[in-house]
């Protein structure tokens, strides 16, 4: 029985001892790793410090697999056949394979052992404790690696600087005119760049403790802890002490089949250098993996070198190359306001693709990397100022999955033969996307292309998506919730069905939201007209529209938070909110608010909530029209409206937009001639300026373009999609929708137009109607048998003259 | 057994939720569709706040569930047990449907999920 012993336990050896055990390798497999546990996800380490957990990441070793950890191999006897291990001990080998990786680099400046490198756990975990007492930090090393590295720094909450020795960042990926996008972006984030600067020193006290970085001019950079990802070297001392040939620059020499000088021994991963190459990365990692194991078991595939094309985001900012790095010609986009760069290479005679370098904006890596090597699918300019890549389809050959190398003709069997339907199920078919994650774009391409119906079933109660159930409401007329479970669901609904069924049918029959059966498809906050809040009390927030408010009501407000002793803030929309009301306190709190003029703001509700203004032409010595005015009309107009999530707006007098109308749903910004209509702005956690859907428009073209378009995405989104993820959702995009809303392409304008009309027709203050039905005002208690008592787990403390809430725990 | 009486079983809102005060502790109680009545403890043990009773009523493979209102943890009307981390319950009362059609509550015969 062949014995196999591996050395070195990463994600090279993984794989390795992975295929051998798929391919039915009978023989004994051990592996020997220095590390305390066996391979984990070397590349979603950074994930370690924002909580991934060691098990997370750590892959379960393969049943029958002997594996010996914390055990460093010291040597290796070819004659005998053996392994020498640290401690003592050895362990015999028919066939041995070095999976020993890299290590970092580690220039051999004064204190540089002070300094920390960026591979392993448990490096990680000096980083995090040296950066509890630090403030500031240095990396060595604008690569890949050090660029993940600073903003784990950065994470840590260190201001921090990248020391690069080339005259831009990246230099492996971008060329100069991508290294400036790209260095711009990172500075504006507050991380301080020095390219073209390198280390003479570390500075560091008597007692070890570093305070900075002397660079070669003699600058020092104050920091507490310097990282050094200055490249990795193959860690070859194994191969080397005992004869085998190792490349000049290091690397254990193999052929194309993974064997290294003496034909009982094999070298994969990092550690081998493959044509002339060492690889640091794992997608062709993996591969000689796979043809070492095939190789051992009687195979003859072969390693033919490898895409080193990387995607990656970084700080946020999305960088990708692919193919060559130059070209005959070449074609770039640049748009140094949006810190977009886009190149790409082509042939002298225009036809073919060879490479190209994107900044700010990675989609030419998905739609155009599979097309390197051959004829471009369109023209270039076309390929990078319109997008048009996203439309192509892809050969069968084309590679998909570059770390699994994976084709797109691989993805199409195994939807067609293998049953895939969806990313999950591409991912045990094939592995495509279990690595770096970058293509899974690129996966959901494919299968929509395929024709798989990729499930849009709202929950385990309705195979139906929202728009789908949108559209049964509202053409088979129903309205309730058991009416339509019954005849197209199954179950009694749950947390996500049912606040989206309540919020479809108040969309189409308005009506009070706590009507009959529908109050109990509410979440808590419409249930209660009010905003939940961590220890179970609520908050208040009346509607102001357009922010303007007289002295009158402003004191009313002072006096109701003060009678009833709640936080009172003002909020980022523009009103004011009270905090720390309990459910009992609720209808006696609104009352005083209604009495006084006030409606409900509807802060509780997926519904119009804002719609913010600057003080525009009225007192403003740049407004060009009545910005006030108008986001009152809209805010009253549109009150109310129940839609699939929040919907937000501003109105800006002028174009110094300090309403900051591009961030919303819709935002409207002043010109001399009208109003430029903006959709599809967002905040939040994904930010999107809105586009530009018309401009120039007179008040009644405007609101009667805002009334389609917020009907026509309540007719259309997703639960819980915000214009912006809809917008960019909707095929055919913009275009599309200006066809649909301004002029009538699929005839259903009139229908949209019926629609608001109905809405605003039947609006009536929640609050106000609640207040006026006693049975609703029922459910306004803490404790149905104690109706007086207040919830004694409700304790609040003060701070800065308010409350604040305690929680028991 | 010692059982309180809270209210009548018409003061319970179909496929909602409300809290009563029993003997110092807050107990959840829940009313089906099918008019079955649940109490669990009113204590979400994810935010530390008295607020179950004010979840969502629903099924989950035609188990009857509450999710709770702050951050949407399922739970088992029945058992009491959190349906989306197994580790995790909340205490379970026994509650009936007594002479009269009041709803009656035993802190007693509470049932400690797990044991
Ligand atoms: C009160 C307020 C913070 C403040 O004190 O200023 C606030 C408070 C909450 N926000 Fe907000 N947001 C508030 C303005 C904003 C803004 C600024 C704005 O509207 O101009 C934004 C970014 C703009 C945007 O939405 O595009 C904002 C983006 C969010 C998001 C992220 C939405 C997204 O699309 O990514 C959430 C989460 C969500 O809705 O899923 C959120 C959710 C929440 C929730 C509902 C979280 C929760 O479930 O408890 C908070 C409700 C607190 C309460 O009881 O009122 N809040 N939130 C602001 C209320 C404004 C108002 O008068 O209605
Ligand atoms: C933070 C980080 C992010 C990365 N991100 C990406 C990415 O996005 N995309 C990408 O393609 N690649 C990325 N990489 C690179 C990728 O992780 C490596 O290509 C991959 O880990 C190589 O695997 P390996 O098994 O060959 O080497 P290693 O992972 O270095 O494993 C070798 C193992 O052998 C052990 N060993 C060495 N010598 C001995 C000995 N004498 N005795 C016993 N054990 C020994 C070592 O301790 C180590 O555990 C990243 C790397 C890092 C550090
Ligand atoms: S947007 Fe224009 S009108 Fe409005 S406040 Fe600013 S400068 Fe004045
Ligand atoms: S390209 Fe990295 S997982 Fe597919």
């Amino acid at each position: 029985m062949t014995r196999i012993v591996v050395v070195g336990y990463g994600p090279t050896a993984h794989r390795l001892v992975e295929t051998l055990a798929s391919k039915g390798f009978d023989g004994t497999v051990t592996v020997i790793g220095e590390e305390p546990r066996p391979a984990y996800d070397r590349v979603a380490l950074t994930s370690y410090l924002s909580g991934t957990t060691v098990e997370d990441l750590t892959y379960e070793v393969p049943a029958g697999v002997v594996t010996r950890l914390n055990t460093r191999v010291t040597g290796i006897d070819r004659r005998a056949g053996r392994v020498e291990l640290a401690g003592g001990g050895s362990e015999p080998y028919d066939v041995l394979v070095l999976a020993t990786g890299s290590a970092p680099f580690v220039p051999p400046v004064p204190g540089a052992e002070h300094a920390h490198v960026y591979r392993t756990i448990e490096d990680l975990d000096a980083i995090r404790t040296a950066a509890k007492d630090a403030v500031e930090g240095v990396v060595v090393g604008g690569g890949l690696l050090g660029l993940e590295a600073a903003d784990a720094l950065r994470a840590l909450g260190l201001k921090t600087h990248i020391v690069e020795m080339s005259p831009w960042l990246m230099p492996r990926q971008v060329d100069e005119g991508g290294g400036a996008v790209l260095k711009s972006h990172i500075e504006g984030l507050g991380l301080g760049v020095h390219a073209g600067a390198g280390v003479r020193e570390i500075v560091a006290d008597g007692d070890g403790r570093v305070r900075g970085l002397r660079t070669p001019d003699g600058t020092v950079l104050d920091a507490q802890v310097v990282v050094f990802s200055a490249g990795i070297r193959p860690r070859d001392e194994l191969a080397r002490s005992c004869g085998l040939e190792v490349g000049p620059r290091g690397g254990v020499v193999v052929d194309a089949g993974m064997l290294t000088s003496d034909p009982a021994i094999y070298a994969v991963g990092e550690c081998a250098l493959a044509g002339g190459m060492v690889y640091g990365l794992v997608g062709p990692c993996n591969t000689m993996a796979e043809v070492a194991a095939d190789r051992i078991t009687g195979g003859s595939s072969a390693f033919e070198g490898a895409d080193l094309s990387t995607k990656l985001k970084l700080l946020g900012v999305e960088v990708a190359q692919f193919g060559a790095m130059e070209g005959a010609l070449d074609v770039t986009y640049m748009d140094p306001v949006a810190g977009v760069y886009k190149k790409l290479f082509i042939s002298d005679d225009a036809r073919t693709l060879l490479g190209g370098i994107c900044v700010g904006d990675a989609s030419p890596y998905t739609s155009l990397r599979p097309f390197v090597g051959r004829e471009l699918p369109a023209s270039p300019s076309d390929l990078l100022f319109s997008g048009a890549g996203a439309q192509l389809d892809l050969p069968d050959e084309a590679q998909v999955c570059s770390c699994n190398n994976v084709c797109a003709g691989d993805i199409r069997t195994a939807v067609a033969d293998q049953g895939a339907t969806d990313v999950p199920g591409l991912k045990a078919c094939t592995r495509a996307g279990t690595s770096c994650g970058s293509c899974v774009p690129m996966l959901k391409q494919l299968l929509e292309k395929s024709g798989v119906e990729v499930s849009k079933a709202l929950c385990e109660h309705f195979t139906y998506s929202r728009a789908e159930l949108f559209d049964i409401v509202r053409v088979r007329g129903i309205t309730t919730f058991s009416e339509l479970i019954s005849r197209h669901g199954h179950g009694r609904g749950c947390d996500i069905c049912k606040p989206a069924v309540a919020s479809i049918l108040a969309s189409l029959h308005n009506g009070h939201v706590l009507e009959g059966e529908r109050a109990a498809l509410q979440d808590t906050n419409d249930a209660f007209l009010a905003n939940i809040q961590k220890n179970g009390t609520y908050s208040v927030v009346p509607r102001i529209p357009g922010g303007e408010i007289t002295p009158d009501k402003l004191i009313v407000i002072g006096e109701v938070a003060r009678d009833f002793g709640l936080y009172t803030k003002i909020t980022g929309g523009q009103r004011i909110d009270l905090f720390g009301a309990r459910v009992d306190q609720l209808p006696a709190i609104w009352q005083r608010l209604v009495e006084a003029g006030f409606e409900s703001g509807h802060a509780y509700g997926k519904a119009l909530r804002t719609v913010k203004s600057c003080v525009g032409s009225t007192w403003c010595r740049y407004g060009v029209q009545d910005s006030v005015g108008m986001a009152i009309a809209l805010e009253l107009r549109y009150r109310g409206l129940r839609s699939p999530h929040k919907l937000k707006s501003a109105v800006s007098g002028c174009a110094r937009e300090c309403a900051e109308a591009r961030s919303k749903d819709f935002g409207i910004i002043a010109t001399d001639q009208g109003w430029n209509l903006y959709v599809g702005g967002n905040g939040g956690f994904k930010p999107r300026h809105a586009d530009l859907l018309a401009h120039d428009l007179t008040t009644d073209e405007l609101i009667r373009t805002i009334d389609r378009f917020l009907m026509f995405y309540i007719r259309t989104a997703d639960r819980l999609q915000r214009t912006a993820a809809w917008l960019e959702s909707l095929d055919g995009g913009l275009d599309y929708l200006r066809e649909v809303i301004m002029e009538d392409s699929l005839g259903i304008c009139a229908d949209l137009d019926a629609q608001m009309d109905y809405h605003i027709a039947t609006y009536a203050d929640e609050w106000a109607a609640t207040l006026d039905d006693p049975e609703k005002l029922s459910r306004f208690v803490s404790f149905v048998n104690a109706p007086g008592v207040p919830d004694p787990s409700i304790v609040f403390a003060s701070e800065r003259g308010q409350i604040k809430p305690v929680m028991a725990r | 057994m010692n059982w309180t009486t809270i209210c009548a079983f018409e003061a319970l809102p179909p496929e909602r939720g409300v809290c009563a005060l029993v003997e110092g502790a807050q107990v959840a109680i829940f009313r089906t569709y099918e008019d079955e009545v649940y109490a669990l403890g009113n204590l979400d043990p994810f935010s530390g706040a008295y607020v179950l009773s004010r979840g969502i009523v629903g099924t989950r493979l035609g188990e009857p569930t509450v999710a709770s209102p702050l951050h949407k943890q399922v739970f088992s009307l029945a058992t009491g047990r959190c349906l989306d981390d197994a580790s995790v319950s909340v205490p379970r009362y026994a509650v009936r449907v007594g002479v009269g059609g009041h709803v009656e509550v035993s802190l007693e015969q509470r049932v400690e999920v797990g044991v």
